[in-house]
């Protein structure tokens, strides 16, 4: 168990990170070459401009008409995005880690807080495969690797959650918290988890596309 | 990514989605599928996979997190009740995700049903572009595979035949060149018994403004020619029509897959207008042939923005009345309501515009909800309604949403609806027909024409 605990905490840890890291940027200067190679248009018809109007736009609650179509979905996506972004950042336990590690000193959040966020995460996952299930629309196009997808997403969270409680088998929480974040981190370049990536690409199109050229809002 | 399959991801949710388009009896898709083999298909989706597209496509594929978020923009979904088979990502599931997991070794039947859903179950109105949360163009999606059926010769008979008249004729409805011409002169004749002077200038070098049609008018709604040679006439354009191919801005190849005799069509418009040395050109009341000139056609070719202006009538006319070259006499009585074509309002941005001169016309103006961006589509284009009676029960079946919406503006007491767009024109004259909704379907350039101030 020792030996594990040391393996995911230690070189896996730089493993994740490489992978996390280079995996998005093979991913990104992949994409830009096959739109050099391809679509090099595409390049000439970007516009900052209308990019960031429509990413703004797409990054505000209820800001688009099919936003405020699903009130519940819309709340809940971005409780459960921002608390995805903030708790593996901020909470005091990785923070520490961060301080042990490199001695720097960073914000941390409220246990308390991060608690609640977590069950957030847990509870919007749950939402999620509620609605895959049981929404004809989403059902019909949902196969097994987007129930795998959320699993991923939720597993570190779950862990995580046993783990600060100490709900018994601390040490096989802590393990299994740790090697499914990795997993998470390492599956976001390779899977349709890349659109924490691409989303701002494909977005920055569409606004381009929409702003500059039809004139036209894109929500 | 691999994506393993699911058998019971395939199978329908709560309700049964059943469909009825194997009954659909097309030669041209019928005929085409009988001398496919597998192999061709193959080599035919991955020849356009890999050498058409780019990053685009993929990254839309790899990128949909399968929310079915977009479905709520579909008028086939919204009108068959919710059926799964008819939300915009359920139609990419049936089709590009299917050729992209089987690397394009998928069977003619599948081409065929591709073909219908492509062709005839998606207008490309783009209006789910708006509501997918990253922005992914399904309507893009539908076209590759419109292209793939098209190199395939797995396309609708009626809108073949008319690619067919494109390619031969450089117009949509097989006009005769001579035909073309007398026609014009009709027209112009015709219009000399209300304004003498006037004329229908033909070839005229170094006119500020050259303006075409669709194939559709000259063949059956000349009146619209003689609407619009008013309108320049009274409002003193230096104008012009050519009197050679190239008149015809429309293009039904745009919609089928054939970028090559899109490229060809479009080409041949833009010359006429160079050789004629003119500013810019006005185009009539029509949507497709705006998306083609101003968005698809011009990027096949390679330019950018279209190489010759091209302002479409509602910005025209807005132009004219706006400076005052025509003045109103009188306002249009009756209630209109307004329905916004998708190449125009998402195409161009001319909702604003459009509704300055309806107001500028029409004394009561209804709005239809929802409306601008968000309209519904009318059912009929992206080459919907061109594929021809095969479909036209299933196109009305898509449409109920659409009819709906007439209905609650013809409760709030619109009695006419005003649409700047042929297919939007000939689709809605449908839909009120099939749902009998009892409200007439006009261009603003009939109404212009009726409250325009003309010399006495």
């Amino acid at each position: 168990m020792h030996n594990l605990y040391n393996f995911v905490s230690g070189p896996l840890v730089w493993i994740t990170f490489i992978i996390f890291i280079g995996g998005c940027l093979y991913r990104i200067i992949n994409m830009l070459l096959l739109v050099y190679q391809r679509e090099k248009f595409i390049f000439s018809y970007m516009s900052f401009k209308y990019s960031l109007r429509s990413i703004l736009y797409w990054l505000t609650p209820f800001a688009t008409v099919n936003m405020r179509r699903h009130p519940i979905m819309t709340i809940i996506t971005f409780a459960f995005h921002l608390s995805l972004l903030i708790i593996p950042l901020f909470l005091s336990a990785h923070i520490i880690l961060l301080e042990e590690a490199w001695n720097i000193v960073l914000f941390s959040l409220p246990d308390k807080l991060a608690d609640f966020l977590t069950l957030i995460v847990i509870g919007s996952c749950i939402f999620f495969l509620i609605r895959r299930l049981t929404q004809p629309e989403v059902k019909y196009v949902s196969s097994s690797s987007d129930y795998l997808i959320l699993s991923i997403v939720a597993a570190p969270f779950i862990t995580g959650f046993l783990a600060y409680h100490q709900a018994g088998g601390y040490q096989l929480f802590l393990i299994l918290h740790i090697l499914s974040g990795e997993i998470m981190l390492m599956a976001i370049p390779f899977t349709r988890l890349s659109h924490m990536v691409f989303s701002i690409f494909t977005r920055a199109y569409m606004g381009s596309e929409f702003g500059g050229i039809r004139k036209s809002p894109d929500w | 990514m691999a994506e393993p399959a699911v058998k019971s991801a395939i199978k329908p949710a709560t309700k049964p989605a059943t469909k009825t388009d194997n009954k659909i009896i097309d030669k041209g898709l019928d005929q085409g599928i009988a001398g496919l083999t597998r192999e061709k298909i193959t080599r035919v989706i991955n020849q356009v996979i890999k050498g058409e597209t780019g990053a685009r496509l993929k990254l839309y594929v790899e990128t949909c997190i399968h929310c079915g978020l977009c479905s709520d923009a579909c008028h086939y979904y919204l009108s068959h009740d919710k059926n799964p088979l008819f939300s915009p990502v359920g139609k990419v599931k049936q089709t590009m995700w299917e050729m992209l997991k089987k690397k394009g070794r998928v069977s003619p039947d599948f081409i065929k049903k591709a073909s219908i859903i492509a062709s005839t179950e998606c207008n490309v109105c783009k209006r789910c572009a708006m509501y997918c949360p990253f922005g992914i163009d399904i309507a893009y999606i539908m076209l590759i595979v419109r292209r793939i059926c098209h190199l395939l010769g797995v396309t609708p008979l009626y809108i073949q035949d008319t690619a067919h008249s494109h390619s031969a004729t450089m117009n949509q409805m097989w006009v005769k060149d001579d035909e073309w011409i007398d026609t014009l002169q009709w027209q112009e004749e015709e219009a000399q018994a209300e304004i003498p002077s006037l004329r229908i200038p033909l070839e005229k070098e170094g006119a500020d403004i050259m303006y075409s049609v669709i194939g559709p008018e000259p063949k059956f709604q000349a009146q619209l020619i003689y609407q619009t040679a008013i309108l320049m006439n009274v409002a003193g354009i230096n104008w012009t029509m050519p009197a050679t191919p190239g008149w015809d801005n429309s293009d039904m190849a745009m919609y089928t897959g054939d970028n090559e005799i899109m490229g060809r069509l479009k080409k041949v418009h833009y010359e006429t207008a160079a050789r004629l040395k003119v500013k810019k050109i006005v185009m009539g009341e029509c949507g497709h042939a705006f998306r083609s000139v101003f968005d698809m056609g011009n990027r096949w070719l390679g330019w950018k923005m279209p190489p010759i202006p091209v302002v479409h009538a509602v910005e025209f006319y807005f132009d004219l009345i706006k400076e005052g070259k025509i003045k109103i006499k009188k306002k249009f009585q009756d209630a209109v309501s307004l329905h916004d074509p998708c190449n125009i309002i998402r195409g161009a941005g001319l909702a604003e515009k459009i509704r300055y001169v309806i107001n500028a016309i029409c004394e009561n103006f209804i709005e239809m909800e929802p409306n601008r961006e968000h309209n519904y589509c009318c059912g009929a284009g992206g080459g919907v309604i061109n594929c021809g009676a095969p479909y036209k029960l299933n196109r009305m079946k898509g449409s109920k949403v659409k009819a709906d919406q007439l209905s609650t503006a013809k409760a709030k007491g619109a009695k006419l609806i005003i649409a700047p767009c042929h297919n939007c024109h000939s689709g809605l004259e449908d839909i009120t027909q099939h749902y009998q909704i009892n409200m007439e379907i006009k261009f603003i350039g009939d109404i212009l024409y009726e409250v325009m101030e003309k010399p006495e």
